[in-house]
C-alpha cells in the first residue's frame, strides 16, 4: 500500500460571519469577507495526520480546488502536519459554478494520479451543505466509502469505521482504498504550532489544471435565485388547549 | 530623527531595498500600497511591509487569533473572578510554542522575530489580559535576558523547560523602596566562598506564584552604585527564598503579583548571569524588549474593548437607531479606532528595528507609552459607549477598564517613558 492519503480542503465564509445576500440575488456577499477552512475539513486534516503520527501511513496530501486564495488553505493544512498540497487552479465562472460533482471528478482522478491508500474528505461544507463529494468520489473510483465517520481505525488492508447513523452508531470494515467522510466528533482539530506554521512555509504546493487531470467543469446545475431564508415571525401565547386546536384550524395547519 | 531632506516617491520602491533607510511616514502614506512594494528579504524589513504582514504572520496572527476566542475569551471572565492561574492554558500555548517565540528551535523555542511574538501577545490578550502578561513575562523578562547574556549551560538549564508551558518563569528587579530609580536596589549579594548569598526583598512580581525560577538583580558593590549590581538566576521554590502574600489588584487578576523575600539565600556562583555589575544594564535592555510586549498586551486590551463597544453600538437602540448612528458614539469610536492603529504601527515598527538588530529604545518606549495609553482611553470610552451595561460584569467592558490601568505603570510608567523619548530625542540633536 502507497501509505498516502489525500484529504479534500475547502475554503468557506467563516462559521461566524453573518452571511448577507447580493441585492442581486446572484449569490451571497464573499468579497472582503473572513474565509477560512470548513471545520469537516480540519477535522478530516486532523485524522490524516494523526494516522501519520501513528505511523500507519506514510503521507499526508492536501488538495483544494479554487482561485489563488485557496492555497491560504493548503497553507492551514500544512502548518496543521499535511506533506505537501496540490492546488487545482478553478476561478470565474467555473469556480461560481463548482460543486460536488466535479470537485468529486477531480478528486477521483488525484486520487488515482497519486495512488492514494485513503481519500479523507469532510462530510459536508458549510456553505451548501451538501453532503455529496464523499460518497460521489467513491462511486466514480468505484471505491468503497464509509460515511459520518466519528472513528477510523487502519487494520492492515481494511479499514474500520463507525459511523454516525440515524438509529446511533453503526461499525462497518470496508476495504482499502477507500473513501471516509469525517463527522463532528471524529477528533479535535489541533491549533498549529509555531514551528509548524514556520516549516509549512517550506512545504511545496503543486499546482495543476481541471483540463490537465481530464476534468470537464461544466454544470449541470443552474442557480436561478439566492434569498434569505423569511424572517421569523413572533409567537403566540394561549391559554387552553382549546385556543390552541382553535388557532392552528384558523391558520390552516390542521 | 536626524535632519535629512524628504526622500522622493520614485525613490521609496529602491529605498525598501537597502539596509538602513529611513522612510517617513508621510511618504508612506502617499504610495499606493500594494503587494508590488511589499518585498520580503528574509532578515531584513522595511516599513512598507507595514501595510500587509508576511503570510506567516498572517497565520500565526490568525492562529493565536483562533486560540484567544475559542479558549481564553469564553473563560476570561472566570479566571478574574477567581483569580486564577490559567495553567491549562499556559500549557497549550506552551506547545504551540508561544512561550518561547524568540528562542531558537535547538532550546526547544519556536525560533520567530519579535514582530511575530507581537502579533502573539496582541491576539493573546484581546482573549484574556492575564494570560497575555504570563506569556509577556514569560518571554521578554524571564527568557529575554538569559537568551541575551547566558552561558550555553545556563541556556540549557533555565531556558529549555521554560519553553513548553510546564514552568514559566518571573524577573524580579523591583523592591518595596524602588521601582522607577531601579539603580538604588538595595537587595544584598556578597560572595561566602563559593556562594552567593542574597538578602532583600523584591515587590510587585508578576507570575511569583506559579513561577518555577526568577531571574533576580541585587547590589554586589555598593560603592559602584547602579554599575555594582548583578543578575542572579534561583530556582523556585528554593531555601531562603519566599514569597509575600498574593496582592489583591484591580485588574490581571488571573496573574500572581506578590513579594520575593530572600532570606540567606545562597546560591552557586555559575547562578550569575552575566559579568558582575552588568546587572543595571542588563535589566535596562531586558526591559526595552518587555516593552514591546506590554504594548502589545495593552493593545489586545485596547482592541477588545473597541471590539466589544462598536458591536454594542450596532445592537442598542436608542432615540429610534442604533447608537451607532450617532455622532458622539462614531467620534468616539473613530477615535478609539485611531489611537489603536498608531500604537500597533508603533509596536510593529520597534519590533522591526529590534529584529533588524537596529536601535529600538526610542520607539519601544514610544509603543509602549502609546498603547497603555490607547487602552486606558479606549475602555473608558468603551464603557462610557455601554452606558449601565459597561459598569456591570455581565459585559467585558469593566474588565477591560480594570486590566488596562497597569498597563501604564509596569515595565516602566509613562512618566519614565517620556523621560526615555527625550534622552533619545536630545541625543539625536546633540550639537
Amino acid at each position: 500500500m502507497s501509505g498516502r492519503v489525500l484529504v479534500g480542503v475547502k475554503r468557506v465564509i467563516d462559521y461566524a460571519v453573518k452571511i448577507r445576500v447580493k441585492p442581486d440575488h446572484s449569490g451571497v456577499v464573499t468579497d472582503g469577507v473572513k474565509h477560512s477552512m470548513n471545520p469537516f475539513c480540519e477535522i478530516a486534516v486532523e485524522e490524516a495526520v494523526k494516522l501519520k503520527e501513528k505511523k500507519l501511513i506514510k503521507e499526508v496530501v492536501a488538495v483544494s480546488c479554487g482561485p489563488q486564495q485557496v492555497q491560504e488553505t493548503i497553507r492551514t493544512a500544512l502548518a496543521m502536519g499535511a506533506d505537501r498540497g496540490i492546488h487545482v487552479e478553478v476561478s470565474g465562472k467555473d469556480y461560481d459554478n463548482m460543486g460536488p460533482l466535479q470537485v468529486s471528478k477531480i478528486m477521483a482522478a488525484l486520487a488515482k494520479k497519486e495512488e492514494a491508500q485513503l481519500v479523507i474528505l469532510g462530510k459536508q461544507a458549510i456553505d451548501d451543505d451538501c453532503n455529496q463529494t464523499g460518497q460521489m468520489t467513491a462511486a466514480l473510483l468505484d471505491w468503497p466509502q464509509g460515511t459520518f465517520a466519528s472513528e477510523v481505525t487502519l487494520e492492515g488492508d481494511k479499514v474500520k469505521v463507525v459511523r454516525e447513523i440515524d438509529g446511533g452508531l453503526e461499525t462497518i470494515k470496508i476495504n482499502t482504498p477507500a473513501v471516509v467522510t469525517a463527522d463532528l466528533r471524529l477528533n479535535t482539530p489541533r491549533y498549529a504550532t509555531l514551528p509548524n506554521i514556520m516549516k509549512a512555509k517550506k512545504k511545496k504546493i503543486a499546482n495543476v489544471k481541471p483540463a490537465d487531470l481530464g476534468v470537464d467543469m461544466a454544470s449541470r446545475v443552474e442557480v436561478l435565485r439566492v434569498d434569505e431564508p423569511p424572517q421569523r415571525q413572533a409567537g403566540m401565547k394561549v391559554e387552553t388547549v382549546e385556543d390552541l386546536v382553535g388557532k392552528l384550524k384558523e391558520a390552516g395547519r390542521i | 530623527m536626524k535632519s535629512k531632506s524628504p526622500v522622493p516617491l520614485q525613490l521609496i520602491g529602491d529605498l525598501s531595498l537597502s539596509l538602513g533607510s529611513k522612510i517617513y511616514f508621510r511618504e508612506l502614506l502617499a504610495l499606493p500600497i500594494g503587494k508590488s512594494l511589499g518585498l520580503c528579504l528574509s532578515g531584513c524589513r522595511s516599513l512598507t511591509q507595514l501595510a500587509e504582514l508576511p503570510e506567516m504572520h498572517q497565520m500565526l496572527r490568525q492562529t493565536c487569533r483562533d486560540y484567544a476566542d475559542r479558549e481564553l475569551t469564553p473563560i476570561a471572565a472566570k479566571l478574574d473572578k477567581e483569580h486564577s492561574f490559567p495553567a491549562k492554558q499556559i500549557q497549550e500555548l506552551g506547545a504551540m510554542g508561544v512561550l518561547a517565540m524568540e528562542v531558537p528551535d535547538g532550546l526547544g523555542g519556536a525560533g520567530m522575530d519579535y514582530l511575530a511574538y507581537s502579533l502573539a501577545v496582541e491576539e493573546i490578550s484581546r482573549g484574556c489580559a492575564s494570560t497575555g502578561v504570563v506569556v509577556s513575562v514569560n518571554n521578554s523578562l524571564y527568557i529575554g535576558p538569559i537568551l541575551k547574556f547566558g552561558t550555553e549551560e545556563q541556556k540549557k538549564q533555565w531556558i529549555t523547560p521554560f519553553t513548553t508551558g510546564e514552568k514559566v518563569g518571573c524577573f524580579a528587579l523591583s523592591e518595596p523602596g524602588n521601582g522607577s530609580d531601579a539603580g538604588a536596589a538595595s537587595t544584598i549579594a556578597r560572595q561566602e566562598g563559593d556562594e552567593w548569598v542574597l538578602n532583600g526583598t523584591k515587590a510587585w512580581i508578576t507570575n511569583s506564584w506559579d513561577a518555577s525560577a526568577t531571574v533576580v538583580f541585587a547590589t554586589t558593590d555598593k560603592s559602584l552604585k547602579h554599575k555594582g549590581i548583578s543578575a542572579f538566576l534561583i530556582p523556585m521554590p528554593y531555601p531562603g527564598l519566599s514569597l509575600g502574600k498574593k496582592e489583591d489588584k484591580l485588574g490581571i487578576r488571573a496573574s500572581s503579583t506578590a513579594n520575593i523575600i530572600l532570606e540567606d539565600c545562597r546560591i552557586p556562583l555559575g547562578n550569575m548571569l552575566g559579568p558582575r555589575g552588568a546587572g543595571f544594564k542588563i535589566a535596562m535592555q531586558t526591559l526595552d524588549s518587555g516593552r514591546i510586549g506590554i504594548a502589545a498586551q495593552a493593545l489586545g486590551i485596547a482592541q477588545a474593548a473597541l471590539d466589544c463597544a462598536a458591536d454594542y453600538a450596532h445592537k442598542r437602540t436608542a432615540f429610534g437607531a442604533p447608537i451607532g448612528k450617532m455622532q458622539a458614539i462614531q467620534f468616539k469610536l473613530a477615535d478609539m479606532a485611531l489611537a489603536i492603529e498608531s500604537a500597533r504601527l508603533l509596536t510593529w515598527k520597534a519590533a522591526i528595528l529590534r529584529d533588524a538588530k537596529k536601535p529600538f529604545t526610542k520607539e519601544a518606549a514610544m509603543a509602549k507609552l502609546a498603547a497603555s495609553e490607547a487602552a486606558t482611553y479606549c475602555s473608558h470610552q468603551s464603557i462610557q459607549i455601554l452606558g449601565g451595561m459597561g459598569y456591570v460584569t455581565d459585559m467585558p467592558a469593566e474588565r477591560h477598564y480594570r486590566d488596562a490601568r497597569i498597563t501604564e505603570i509596569y515595565e516602566g510608567t509613562s512618566e519614565i517613558q517620556r523621560l526615555v523619548i527625550a534622552n533619545q530625542i536630545l541625543k539625536e540633536y546633540q550639537p
